[in-house]
């Protein structure tokens, strides 16, 4: 699905944050591309940027974040520095956003229609009210909401929460985008309610060829979606390549240890989880060199040094000295233990 | 679900609670003036037994709304059920002397999901730990510090850090923290619920462990509840299914993933995003969860059953034993 131009590159993104108790720096150098219809999961665990990345990228850098560096290419067009003016004409138009809590999206007192047809309207003045209506009652009946027509007339109080979160990515789909980034849009929903999402989102991807970004701290979300995988750790992505690689042979052992924490898969029931030990660090404080040498079982003296991306293994971003190459589980098992 | 032996921890039978929305005075006058407005009910758990084995872990799952945190609560002694009865080592709750009451009380602790919430901002770490232990005479004050530095030991936390108040730590170790305020007093039973939900990943397993090795260590019981099926299925021995208020099927863990039973645990364990599954094409189970203020009649699974039928609209399905060890309540078993 990779063969045209990507539909977004982002080259050398650096957010930083300037706060009172001094620089955290969300973002610091983090590059990847999404082609048309692809799906890339953003993993990381909080604090690891990897939301600050999808506000980035859609322009909603509030200070006393700023983006200090790096470019974000839409189609090829660089959005970073963009006038306000003309970024709004992308954003909800070709580029979208889902939030984790719908009502993030949703104005409590603004019905449904009314909501859904500024969307459209705001980057269209041609389209009357009937057609604008129409395309509102087709997008909610696209997402699986019954009887549309009616539910258009309600408050967003008057859904519950899986219903809620379908309406916010009926509003993301309204104008088609190119792109939508969906940040953590499943973790509050039910297991059974976020299946339905994960399947409008993938029909979505597949029809209408709109790339997106996943991001999620649940590994298992994005292993059933994805096509390619980024996964981020204090502001770094750390591993990234394609989902089958990147889950099944995880080089950098960030990524080595996550997986290795995570129940199901390689660990057998009853079994003691692989505990990466300690905690993430605050990005206030990020140690010198490699942000994750204080909690790995491989950090000597040169991860003092922050690490450039390598390719260790045939298509696979990754930023470590001593990446997890060739050896059998049980060696690097026994390792860990 | 009676089988009678020593092996029993706790068990609960035909438990009910209710929540109900009383009518205010205009509601009322409404009513008396023949308006058709009612109190309203929530049948948050509807006739539940369950069994859990001393030394087992029995994983609770559902959806929210099911009632699963109901019925943890009132295992905890937190809540009172409208009916029914729990029997902890064979002596019913209700039928205890006061003083058997409060040992019982004692024995089963319970672990919040939020660990935020669940923590006196005000209090030290050392009195949130020490509080119980000294007030049911188990520590003396002037031993306190050596008590809770034990118990911080043993859930990992640093006991150097015991005059810190909650905020200066992280979500993981407060989680310890609370960990350690239930393991104070000795308890023999910890309900959990949700009790890793709030945790980033690197963490969950780091308390997941904790759990499995207090386990072997103390020799715990427990009722894990959690909306996770991956997390319930690694820990637990047993898995009981809960829907709207009721519950759908128990099984032993392995059997339960193997070859679920129930339509509705069927359709749970397809939607559980897998680490090994790739590329999915997602068929999602059709519809929402009912409102527990007015749930479906007969079963009430059935609005999303793929299987239900002409029988499933009118009857209520009975949890039986289908096999050994093994309970569902579906009536496409009786065919």
């Amino acid at each position: 699905m990779t063969d045209s131009a990507p539909t977004l590159e982002v080259r050398d993104l650096k957010t930083h944050f300037f706060t009172k108790a001094g620089l955290a720096k969300a973002v610091d150098g983090v590059s990847f591309t999404v082609g048309k219809g692809e799906v890339m999961g953003l993993v990381g665990e909080s604090g690891s940027g990897k939301s600050v990345t999808g506000f980035s990228i859609i322009g909603l850098v509030d200070p006393p974040g700023e983006v200090v560096g790096g470019e974000v290419l839409y189609n090829g067009k660089n959005l970073v520095g963009l006038p306000e003016e003309e970024m709004r004409q992308l954003r909800g138009n070709r580029v979208a956003m889902i939030f984790q809590d719908p009502m993030m999206t949703l104005n409590p007192v603004l019905r449904v229609d009314t909501q859904m047809m500024e969307t459209i309207k705001a980057h269209d003045s041609s389209v009357n009210d009937a057609e604008a209506f129409q395309r509102c009652r087709d997008a909610l009946g696209q997402v699986g909401i019954p009887a549309p027509e009616e539910r258009l007339k309600s408050y967003p109080h008057q859904f519950s929460g899986g219903m809620r979160q379908r309406v916010a990515i009926a509003i993301a789909l309204l104008n088609k985008p190119d792109l939508i980034i969906a940040d953590e849009p499943t973790t509050a929903l039910d297991v059974t309610i976020q299946g339905q999402i994960l399947y409008e989102a993938q029909k979505l991807c597949r029809e209408t060829g709109t790339s997106m970004i996943w991001i999620t701290h649940d590994l298992a979300v994005v292993a059933g979606l994805a096509d390619k995988i980024c996964v981020m750790y204090g502001g770094r992505v750390v591993e990234q390549g394609s989902i089958d690689d990147v889950l099944d042979n995880p080089v950098h052992p960030y990524t080595h240890g996550l997986l290795g924490s995570v129940p199901g898969g390689n660990n057998k029931r009853g079994n003691r989880l692989y505990q990466i030990p300690g905690m993430a660090p605050s990005l206030l404080n990020l140690p010198q060199g490699c942000a994750f040498q204080a909690r790995c079982p491989r950090g000597d003296a040169a991860c003092n040094i922050e690490p450039e991306i390598t390719n260790p293994v045939e298509n696979r971003d990754v930023r470590c000295f001593h990446p997890h190459l060739g050896e059998s589980e049980d060696e690097s098992e026994g390792a860990n233990a | 679900m009676s089988t009678q032996n020593d092996d029993v921890m706790l068990e609960v039978r035909d438990i009910t609670k209710n929540f109900v929305k009383k009518l205010d005075l205009a509601g009322k006058i409404a009513q008396k003036l023949g308006s058709s407005i009612r109190e309203e009910v929530v049948h948050a758990v509807d006739g539940v037994n369950i069994i859990i084995p001393k030394g087992g872990v029995v994983g609770l799952v559902g959806e929210s709304g099911c009632g699963k945190s109901t019925l943890g609560r009132m295992i905890a002694g937190i809540l009172p059920p409208t009916s029914g009865d729990i029997v902890y080592k064979g002596v019913s709750l209700t039928a205890m002397s006061p003083e058997e009451a409060k040992r019982a009380a004692l024995q089963i602790q319970m672990i919040f999901q939020d660990p935020f919430a669940s923590l006196n901002p005000r209090m030290r770490v050392l009195d949130i730990i020490g509080e119980a232990p000294v007030a049911h005479g188990m520590a003396k004050q002037s031993e306190l510090h050596e008590y809770v530095s034990e118990v911080m030991e043993r859930v990992g936390l640093d006991p150097e850090y015991r005059r810190r108040y909650p905020h200066q730590f992280s979500g993981g170790q407060r989680q310890r923290i609370g960990i350690a305020r239930a393991l104070a007093v000795n308890p023999e039973f910890l309900v959990c619920d949700e009790a890793i939900a709030a945790l980033d990943v690197s963490i969950q397993a780091q308390v997941i462990n904790l759990f499995m090795d207090l386990r072997e260590d103390l020799d715990l019981t427990y009722l894990f509840i959690s909306h996770d099926l991956s997390v319930v299925e690694h820990i637990s021995d047993r898995v009981v299914i809960m829907y709207l208020g009721r519950v759908v099927e128990i099984a032993e863990t392995d059997e339960l993933f193997a070859k679920p039973n129930h339509p509705y645990t069927t359709a749970l364990l397809n939607e559980v995003p897998r680490l090994d599954q790739r590329g999915i094409d997602y068929q999602p189970v059709k519809g929402e969860i009912p409102s527990p203020l007015d749930p479906p009649p007969g079963c009430h699974f059935h609005p999303r059953c793929p299987h239900a039928t002409a029988r499933c609209q009118m009857e209520r399905p009975v949890l039986r034993e289908i096999a050994p060890k093994r309970w569902s309540a579906c009536h496409l078993n009786d065919d």
